[in-house]
């Protein structure tokens, strides 16, 4: 033996007092750690993933779970993820896939930064009494307006204006595709969309004649493997979005694995059947940023004018300067992913080590298109890691119009980041495309309980705005002058173009 | 009786040009013959229909994309990615064409007379009863055929032997078919080299023999040619790639 057995991740114990041997934890468990012998359930705790369907199942809260019951000599260098995964690489000679977002332990800027409120001297506004508005247009907005006065009185405008998406509020839900995700998690979130007056993004899934009904609340996407992408396809969306780079994975492009590719996704894609289905790390027709404007202004050609086109980049060194030549392309929007922007699967090395957070990127692409007198030129779009109102408040303080969110929105729906959606045997419906597994969620209740996490984030975000003595959204837009660093270095705080507390 | 519809290209831009022509589909026209074309692009872009589009002059790039079911004749040269995501319908080229042709093509038909340059026909792929043909009556440059995850790519090799070299580099579906001999060398990781039977033969002749009729090229000599058979080592070409976490 060289490297043997390694220590369990997890224990589970079924305290026998009170278990009553009902076996929904073996029925809902899809990673087979519980099975009946005779009078007992047994439990096998290696096939345990955290995902916590037992407990959340169980009717007498008999299941516990604990966390590394053994685990290695404690060494602040050689952690167990750095031990684990050369044992991995030494058996196998392979790269590490691994679901889920960054999980190294970096620090979070949004928790480092702190937003005001008024007291006495500026008066702050009660949402009950007065209208905050949070309402948000994507897209060009004229440099100048050309307004004149007719004869009568009325004004008559003469700029003619680029389509704008109108979002009720500036949470939009990012792109997870069909096959990434389950049809039942995508029909919730569509729903929840159109519900709450948002939008939401297709993935490079294609569009699935169930989404059709909410497919004016869809932003859908082109990729490398421009997978389920027809001239159908375009028209449907109420934008389309490119496609460059994901947060999780900057540089590199997407492989579905073939067994994923059953019929339904086949044909949602336009791919082969049980084929790998394969993003190119670069779109092969774009090479340079002339070819992304080509792109993108082919895709407005194709519709007529009529649609946004966004633009998603992966939050890296240079994003400040990649944003700036995108907004001088015809795309409406650029979405800045950080590095925390969650996945199904990506390399390891690339999901924890590239890329940069998305607070210092948004800041310092709002900067920049201020800088050059851009800034009205595009929409930006922070995306990553948003974990509640206050990240959105932050996000948009530093210069985001709107935020993307993934995994929140997953959350919302019952999934407890156990990091194996790339297993396909998610026991919560969303990850998975197994029928039986699938059919876990319900779209009904699933879309109401992601339409209310929107509903309540707004609700804290008019609230903050109020307490802060702002009306309106685009007043707290790059407002850097309602954050405070906290516990952030001089460097860092001169990126962010905020001031530290008590200053 | 068709219907004839003549726009002349000089000096107008792309958007106006196309919104000319998709008018002219609209009207009903069964023919559209498109005059002094110089560097417009996404000519047909989106374009449904039955309609044939001739062009007269050198179109730019993107000719054809996303095009669902009509089909252009170009007597001239092509740029950059003509048929670049087409659905189906037909696209003819009389000269040679730029990097990328036929990219992502998911259905119907390219023909080129002339030579290609990189990347030509990367990722085709086919789905159900969807499958993109692209033949080349020239040579065609590296990348040919690269992440192809079906469709059928044919080069005739008409002007001399082909260039290409890292052949269907990452191809996981699909075929390409090169007139002569090719030298193992010049395929990429992931293709594999096979026999080129009488099925094969078979199957091509009808494609071959279409492509002789546009060109006005007598198809026997073609059809009854060697030829070389590159398909996917694997559907799967990554899979021993990765381990899971």
């Amino acid at each position: 033996m060289t490297i043997g057995s390694l220590p369990p991740r997890y224990r589970i114990s079924i305290d026998p007092v009170r278990c009553m041997e009902c076996e929904r934890c073996i029925e809902n468990c899809s990673y087979g750690v519980f099975r009946r012998d005779g009078e007992r359930i047994l439990v096998n705790s290696r096939n345990c993933t955290a995902c916590h369907r037992c407990i959340a199942c169980c009717p007498r809260d008999a299941i516990s779970l604990e966390e590394h019951p053994c685990d290695y000599r404690s060494h602040p260098l050689w952690t167990r993820e750095a031990r684990e995964a050369i044992y991995n690489q030494a058996r196998t000679g392979r790269i590490i896939l691994a679901g889920m977002g960054n999980a190294l332990d970096y620090p979070v800027i949004f928790d480092r930064l702190v937003l005001d409120a008024c007291q006495v001297t500026n008066p702050s506004l009660d949402p009950l009494r007065e209208p905050i508005e949070l309402l948000t247009h994507i897209g060009k907005k004229p440099a100048r307006l050309d307004l004149r006065r007719r004869e009568g009185g009325d004004v008559e405008l003469g700029t003619s204006l680029t389509p704008n998406l109108r979002v009720e509020t500036p949470i939009m839900i990012g792109h997870m595709s069909y096959g990434a995700i389950s049809l039942n998690a995508q029909v919730a979130m569509a729903r929840a969309a159109k519900e709450t007056g948002t939008f939401m993004g297709t993935g490079e899934g294609g569009l699935h004649s169930a989404i059709y009904p909410y497919q004016d609340r869809m932003i859908v996407q082109v990729a490398s493997g421009r997978f389920g992408v027809n001239i159908d396809y375009l028209e449907r969306g109420a934008a389309i979005e490119i496609k460059i780079g994901q947060g999780a994975k900057p540089g590199i492009g997407g492989h579905l694995p073939g067994e994923k590719v059953c019929t339904e996704i086949s044909r949602t894609r336009m791919i082969p059947e049980g084929s790998d289905a394969i993003s190119p790390a670069p779109h092969h027709d774009i090479y340079s940023i002339e070819d992304l404007a080509q792109l993108v202004r082919a895709l407005k050609e194709a519709t007529e004018w009529k649609k946004p086109v966004f633009v998603k980049i992966a939050a890296v060194h240079n994003v400040a300067a990649i944003a700036a030549g995108i907004a001088r392309s015809p795309a409406d929007a650029v979405v800045v992913d950080g590095f925390r922007g969650g996945t199904g699967a990506a390399p390891r090395v690339f999901r924890d080590h590239v890329g940069i957070p998305i607070e210092a990127a948004v800041s310092s692409v709002d900067a920049k298109l201020r800088d050059q007198g851009i800034r009205n030129e595009i929409s930006v779009i922070a995306s990553g890691g948003i974990r509640g109102s206050a990240d959105v408040a932050k996000a948009i303080a530093l210069g985001a119009d709107a935020v993307y969110i993934g995994t929140a929105a997953l959350v919302a729906m019952g999934c407890r980041v156990c990091g194996n959606c790339y297993r396909g045997l998610c026991p919560w419906g969303i990850a998975t495309q197994h029928p039986d597994l699938v059919e876990r969620l319900n779209p009904d209740t699933a879309s109401e309980q992601v339409a209310n996490l929107i509903r309540a984030w707004t609700l804290e975000l008019a609230e903050l705005l109020g307490a802060a003595g702002i009306n309106s959204i685009e007043s707290m837009r790059g407002n850097r002058d309602r954050l405070r660093g906290y516990m952030l270095d001089e460097s860092l705080m001169q990126v962010l173009d905020v001031k530290q507390v008590g200053a | 009786m068709a219907k004839q519809v003549a726009i002349d290209g000089k000096g107008v831009h792309y958007t106006p040009l196309n919104q000319r022509i998709r008018k002219a589909v609209e009207d009903g026209a069964d023919e559209i013959v498109v005059s002094n074309v110089l560097g417009q692009r996404f000519i047909g872009d989106g374009l449904r229909g039955n309609v044939t589009v001739r062009i007269y002059g050198v179109p730019g790039g993107d000719l054809a994309i996303f095009m669902s079911g009509p089909t252009v004749i170009v007597h001239g040269n092509a740029e950059h990615a003509p048929g670049n995501t087409m659905d189906a319908g037909k696209l003819i080229i009389h000269g040679n064409a730029g990097d990328a042709v036929a990219h992502s093509m998911r259905g119907g038909k390219v023909f080129v007379r002339g030579d290609i340059g990189y990347r030509g026909g990367i990722h085709m792929k086919q789905y159900e009863t969807q499958c993109p043909i692209l033949v080349v009556g020239g040579s065609a440059q590296t990348f040919l055929g690269e992440y192809m995850a079906g469709g059928l790519l044919i080069v005739l090799g008409l002007n001399g032997p082909i260039k290409a070299r890292e052949i269907g580099s990452g191809i996981h579906g699909g075929e390409i078919i090169i007139r002569g001999d090719v030298d193992a060398a010049c395929l990429a990781t992931g293709a594999t080299q096979v026999p080129f039977t009488d099925e094969d033969r078979a199957r091509i002749a009808p494609v071959i023999r279409e492509y002789a009729g546009d060109f006005g090229l007598d198809p026997e000599p073609l059809v009854s040619a060697d030829y070389t058979r590159i398909i996917p080592a694997s559907a799967r070409p990554f899979v021993g790639k990765y381990t899971w976490e």
